[in-house]
């Protein structure tokens, strides 16, 4: 039986949920409706000049190859950064969940990267790696592994995809570690008894309690590699070396900001909008009913 | 007792008033002059202040010249415009698109009517900024023009003459080679790639970079920096990369960290740079001369171009503030405060005035090498490939053109399909630009 609870003021509902309309209205409609209006317009950065040019930003944009490849792009490195962030959190939690001395600090250690902003953790790891001061890179070296990421572009990727992932693995590894938690011990136990080893245990039992967890942290981690990374790409690489790292959210900004392409930059940004409405509504729609409530 | 009040309220509020009455006029200028460069721009606006009390100009460090740009277009967008902005010489002819932002310097002046000669300055320096029919938009600031400096510790050890940099590309080649077989880490290494090995390439070299003379002749322009001689030179470099006689070390100035560190033998860098590599060096360190050129190309060098930034003037304040502005651009366009300037930072004497009061100072005879940017610029009357570059969209064709050279130095493609390709592409933007200014 479900509980409902009634108004007797028509009013008092709508009232209720003003602030929200509002903040929605103004932070999110307002802003997207401005850059679907730019995104049909073609002017010098001023203003002074503005023509309608209906489709053509969108038509120039997808005869553009460069476009197409930072696009294929963008899928690898989401790919990526949801898959290594998920698994990488996913064991972390695991582990953390069986410690049972000093649990708290090994907690507290996981979660202090999601502490570090974006920008400053591409900062760090591009002084870890820095060709010709960085550790890292001059350990590599040290056994004969030439790291330089200002010139070969899939050490940049791999550079900018760990970045990303270290700065988001906290965020996953509590949604996953509080997941973990809430399991009832019981039928862990009831499975053991039963002769079922960890590895039967983990995934017959534990890996499908944890679905909505996963689901939830799947579309998070999709949308931050579609957004939230700009950071990590602004202050390590900018999109280089000869775009191997020019995701399309950096294109947007690179096109609209350093380029002063408002309507280029626009017609990306409302495609980038369409893609993430579509990806939220497939994952919505055909992931969300293999996952177990 | 509430009638004093009213009273005292209304004193209080009519002192308010008349001090307002008095005030100065507050002038914004928005800079891109970090560190050491805005202390240095701050000393010169506090100077204008002292001499005077009706105006006070209000220096504001906006981060990057890229995001100088970007905060002050917002700020005119939104009708908030500061009366000044530095802007990098890349975005010229997006500044002189601009219709009804700009408020062109030559008129601000007879406007304000303040006395202003612009033969008081170099000519490289006013050709860039002005119109076809020699009208100066914006107020020549920082200018400086790339130049070879070498590690004079490094070229000793190669046993080679410390004091003596080469001429010519091939002895840059053959020189920092060598250096490189004696252990240095690096033989050359360039700043600004685009600018100095693309854009200056051609001027130096009397090569047009894009038609029209270099875009100064209208928007309808083509690109054409994919000549056979930037070909070679890209494709020699890229050549060189492999063992190490050249070294990529990242865009815009990041290369010049490895160069102070020690690391390379041959630099060429902006001269604006040379305050921070003696710095870091030390003076007795550092060669510097004029930029190596390729005597299968041009006999003898032409000239180079510049880089740097001038002070725009924005519109949209009320016409009696003007007057402020065309007073402190007089202010920091006289000779011994750009003379100031061009010795503290090795940005080149804008205007005749400065130079002539740096060569009488005996700055040149203790400071070797920093009046070559000058001579360099001044080398032989420009033509029309050497005059400057009016280049639409040229932020991102320089974005362009790095990201191919990029694609070069990693030996994803070779430099004639490069050079090809950054045209093809630089092309595509120009037609954008010249779309969105019709």
């Amino acid at each position: 039986m479900e509980k409902r609870v009634a108004f007797n003021e028509r009013w008092l509902p709508y009232l209720l949920v003003s602030p929200q309309i509002l903040i929605t209205l103004v932070f999110f409609f307002w802003p997207s409706g401005q850059a679907i209006w730019q995104s049909v317009l073609l002017e010098d950065a001023f203003g002074g000049n503005s023509r309608f040019v209906f489709l053509d930003n969108f038509t120039h944009l997808l005869s553009d190859k460069d476009y197409y490849a930072s696009a294929r792009l963008t899928l690898v490195f989401s790919a990526l950064v949801a898959s290594v962030g998920l698994g990488v959190s996913l064991l972390l939690a695991v582990m953390a969940d069986r410690i049972i001395r000093g649990a708290t600090a090994y907690k507290a250690f996981l979660v202090w990267p999601y502490a570090v902003a974006p920008a400053v953790a591409g900062v760090l790891w591009g002084f870890l790696f820095n060709p010709s001061v960085g550790i890292v890179a001059w350990s590599l070296a040290a056994i004969g592994i030439e790291f330089n990421y200002v010139i070969n572009g899939n050490q940049a990727l791999a550079l900018v995809v760990i970045a990303a992932v270290w700065n988001q693995v906290s965020y996953n590894f509590l949604f996953f570690l509080a997941g973990l938690q809430a399991i009832p011990k019981s039928l862990i136990e009831a499975a053991a008894i039963d002769g079922a080893g960890p590895g039967r245990r983990f995934w017959d039992i534990v890996f499908p309690l944890l679905s909505p967890t996963g689901f939830f942290l799947l579309v998070v981690n999709i949308i931050y590699a579609f957004f939230g990374t700009f950071g990590v790409v602004d202050s390590l690489t900018k999109g280089g070396p000869a775009k191997a790292t020019e995701i399309l959210v950096f294109k947007v900004y690179n096109d609209g900001f350093r380029g002063q392409d408002l309507g280029g930059s626009a017609a990306q940004s409302v495609i980038l909008m369409i893609v993430v409405i579509a990806l939220t509504v497939v994952q919505f729609r055909f992931i969300e009913r293999r996952v177990h409530y | 007792m509430k009638r004093r009040l009213l009273a005292s309220v209304a004193t209080v509020a009519t002192l308010v008033g008349m001090g307002s009455a008095q005030a100065q006029v507050e002038l914004q200028f928005w800079h891109a002059m970090g560190g050491n460069l805005g202390e240095a721009v701050n000393a010169q606006v506090e100077g204008f202040n002292k001499a005077q009390s009706a105006y006070k100009v209000v220096p504001v460090y906006k981060g990057s010249y890229t995001e100088t740009l970007t905060a002050a277009i917002a700020a005119f967008r939104a009708r908030q415009a500061p009366h000044m902005v530095q802007v990098f010489e890349v975005g010229t002819a997006n500044m002189m698109a601009a219709k009804g932002a700009v408020y062109p310097v030559h008129q601000l002046m007879a406007d304000a009517k303040e006395p202003f000669d612009p033969n008081a300055f170099v000519s490289p320096v006013t050709g860039y900024y002005s119109t076809a029919d020699g009208k100066l938009l914006s107020m020549p600031f920082n200018s400086s023009t790339p130049v070879l400096y070498w590690n004079k510790e490094l070229l000793q050890k190669a046993g080679l003459d410390p004091a003596k940099g080469p001429t010519t590309w091939p002895e840059l080649g053959e020189m920092a080679k060598k250096a490189v077989a004696a252990g240095a880490k690096c033989g050359f290494t360039p700043q600004w790639q685009t600018w100095t090995m693309i854009e200056n390439f051609g001027a130096y070299h009397n090569l047009p970079f894009a038609t029209k003379s270099n875009g100064f002749g209208g928007t309808d322009i083509e690109l054409r920096f994919n000549d056979a001689a930037r070909v070679k030179h890209i494709a020699t470099l890229a050549e060189w990369s492999k063992d190490r006689t050249f070294v990529y070390n990242g865009r815009e100035g990041r290369s010049t960290a490895q160069f102070n560190a020690g690391d390379c033998a041959f630099h060429i860098a902006s001269s604006a740079s040379a305050s921070a590599i003696e710095r870091a060096l030390t003076k007795e360190k550092v060669g510097m001369g004029m930029m190596p050129f390729w005597p299968d190309v041009i006999a003898k060098p032409q000239n180079s171009i510049i880089g740097g930034a001038t002070v725009w003037v924005l519109q949209g304040r009320p016409q009696a503030e003007y007057v402020g502005v065309a007073k402190f651009l007089s202010h920091i366009s006289s000779g011994p405060i750009q003379a100031k300037w061009h010795q503290e930072t090795g940005y080149v004497p804008v205007s005749k005035a400065a130079a002539e009061i740096t060569e009488k100072s005996g700055f040149y005879k203790d400071n070797p090498g920093r009046d070559l940017a000058v001579k360099q610029l001044l080398l032989n009357p420009p033509t029309e490939n050497s005059r400057g570059l009016r280049i639409g969209n040229f932020v991102q064709i320089r974005d362009v053109v790095d990201s191919e050279l990029e694609a070069v130095w990693s030996g994803k493609k070779d430099a004639k399909t490069a050079l090809d390709d950054a045209v093809k592409a630089g092309n595509e933007l120009l037609r954008r630009f010249e779309a969105a200014n019709r």
